[in-house]
């Protein structure tokens, strides 16, 4: 049924607000299509993490509609089976990776998925080594470098094979060489995924759209190449 | 910062399954803390001198951990014979002492450091990782096993914090005093640290919501219990049977 519908995820008319502070989302139209990678920037504030956030079902919205993989999103429920196919990279490593090991956390969520213990350590491992993490299973967590931090929590949620990825700000303060090997990570995927980041330069090469949000809106849409051509 | 600095090691202790020290440095605590014979006090500390030497630890900070308990051990010393009821026994100077309290300051010297030994050499020869997952296999309430985990990896999250703000106020000019300002700036760091702990339990909640978290924990650890495990388990529960033994047999010797 996923299949067939091109478009992965669709919002209509989202609104939202947190208490005590103004609109945050302002009849929020945005689509995301198979095969789409899509960079998101804006202002601090602008509502790109609470976009984010209502994808995955963390925050409810105030009116409007969220389709994910063609299916209406009522409540916890459906949020619960969507997040299987939804990965979600938090932009601080710190509140994704809790277990005490790096195997421990990779394996985290396969188990949840209903894993035998032996079948999600191997294909932790097989993830490990894949994002040239080989070597790391029995790494504390938090003795882990930054950019260490980051790609780890980027292989606890893609161990779990998403169809849409998220990212929000994945290379806020991590070193050039880690950005690097980000990027090259981004682009091996075949997946959809929508990034948020500052950085033009970042999105023009792993994005093939970005759109510029303002005042809880999505103001501009254009194509990556025009950044490229620029950086 | 908080170390495992005991956790790395080769020795026989560190290699034993971490089950069995769990289990026997728990019945060893309980046995001790029970007894009142002194024979079986002693024979208790001799174990555990025996078991820190086989852990092949550095002596030095073994002896550096012990200082802080024997500080207290001291305390009572001096405050226990003089405060003991019944009264005095006999009188040293004006001040009167009793018997009995120095007899139980002693006794509690002993125990406190046998139990602390005895932990040294075979708990603190282990990561908390494991021995979380050590409790785990024990059936010990998953909830509080990953209540343990969770804590010790958010300690360092919180001390950096912690450091954080604390440097943030230091280079804008704070030099703690006895003051109603310095009071009012600590209770505000502490008051932040506190807000920002529980903003980033909601965040770790909420990433652990999307990785597909039911509320439940799976452990992926498995532990084998080898012959030399097996050997050593008989020997321990020997020892415990005979410290057991020496307190149910032996009238006390005071």
């Amino acid at each position: 049924m996923a299949d067939a519908d091109p478009i992965l995820i669709d919002l209509k008319d989202i609104c939202f607000s947190y208490p005590g502070r103004g609109r945050v989302l302002n009849n929020l139209n945005f689509c995301l299509g198979k095969e789409q990678r899509l960079g998101l920037i804006g202002p601090n504030g602008c509502g790109k993490s609470t976009l984010m956030h209502l994808l995955m079902g963390l925050n409810k919205p105030e009116s409007g509609t969220i389709r994910i993989l063609g299916k209406t999103m009522h409540g916890e429920t459906d949020f619960r089976k969507a997040r299987r196919q939804l990965g979600f990279v938090f932009q601080n490593a710190d509140d994704q990776l809790f277990s005490p090991t790096v195997i421990e956390d990779v394996a985290f969520g396969l188990l949840n998925m209903g894993k035998s213990p032996q079948e999600a350590v191997a294909l932790s491992r097989k993830m490990l080594e894949s994002l040239n993490l080989s070597g790391f299973e029995n790494r504390i967590t938090y003795q882990l470098s930054g950019g260490e931090k980051k790609l780890v929590s980027l292989a606890t949620v893609l161990v779990m094979e998403p169809q849409v990825l998220l990212l929000d700000e994945p290379t806020t303060g991590l070193d050039e060489r880690t950005v690097e090997r980000i990027i090259r990570v981004l682009n091996d995927l075949d997946i959809a995924y929508v990034v948020v980041s500052h950085e033009f330069d970042f999105l023009a090469r792993t994005t093939t759209d970005i759109y510029a949000m303002k005042n809880g809106q999505i103001e501009y849409r254009c194509g990556s190449d025009q950044f490229r051509a620029a950086s | 910062m908080l170390s495992e600095a005991f956790a790395q090691g080769k020795s026989i202790l560190h290699r034993l399954d971490p089950r069995l020290r769990i289990v026997f440095a728990t019945l060893f605590s309980f046995l001790l803390a029970v007894s009142m014979g002194f024979p079986t006090l002693l024979a208790g500390l001799t174990l555990s001198v025996i078991l820190v030497l086989t852990s092949g630890l550095p002596l030095k900070d073994v002896a550096k951990r012990l200082t802080t308990i024997n500080i207290f051990n001291i305390l009572l010393f001096l405050v226990l014979p003089i405060t003991f009821a019944p009264p005095p026994a006999f009188l040293l100077g004006p001040v009167a002492c009793s018997r009995e309290g120095l007899l139980l300051a002693a006794r509690i010297t002993l125990k406190s450091n046998a139990i602390l030994m005895v932990f040294i050499a075979l708990i603190a020869t282990m990561s908390i990782a494991t021995l979380g997952h050590g409790l785990n296999r024990l059936r010990m309430p998953r909830k509080i096993v990953y209540l343990l985990l969770i804590a010790y990896r958010y300690v360092f999250v919180l001390e950096q914090e912690y450091q954080r703000l604390s440097t943030a106020i230091r280079v804008r000019g704070f030099v703690p005093g006895t003051n109603l300002h310095t009071y009012k700036t600590y209770a505000y760091l502490f008051g932040m640290l506190l807000v920002r702990a529980l903003a980033r339990a909601e965040r770790v909640y909420q990433s652990m919501l999307c990785r597909g978290f039911k509320g439940k924990f799976y452990c992926i650890h498995q532990f084998s219990f080898s012959s030399t495990d097996r050997i050593w388990a008989g020997y321990l529960l020997l020892t415990l049977i005979l410290l057991g033994g020496m307190e149910w047999l032996m009238p006390t010797l005071f």
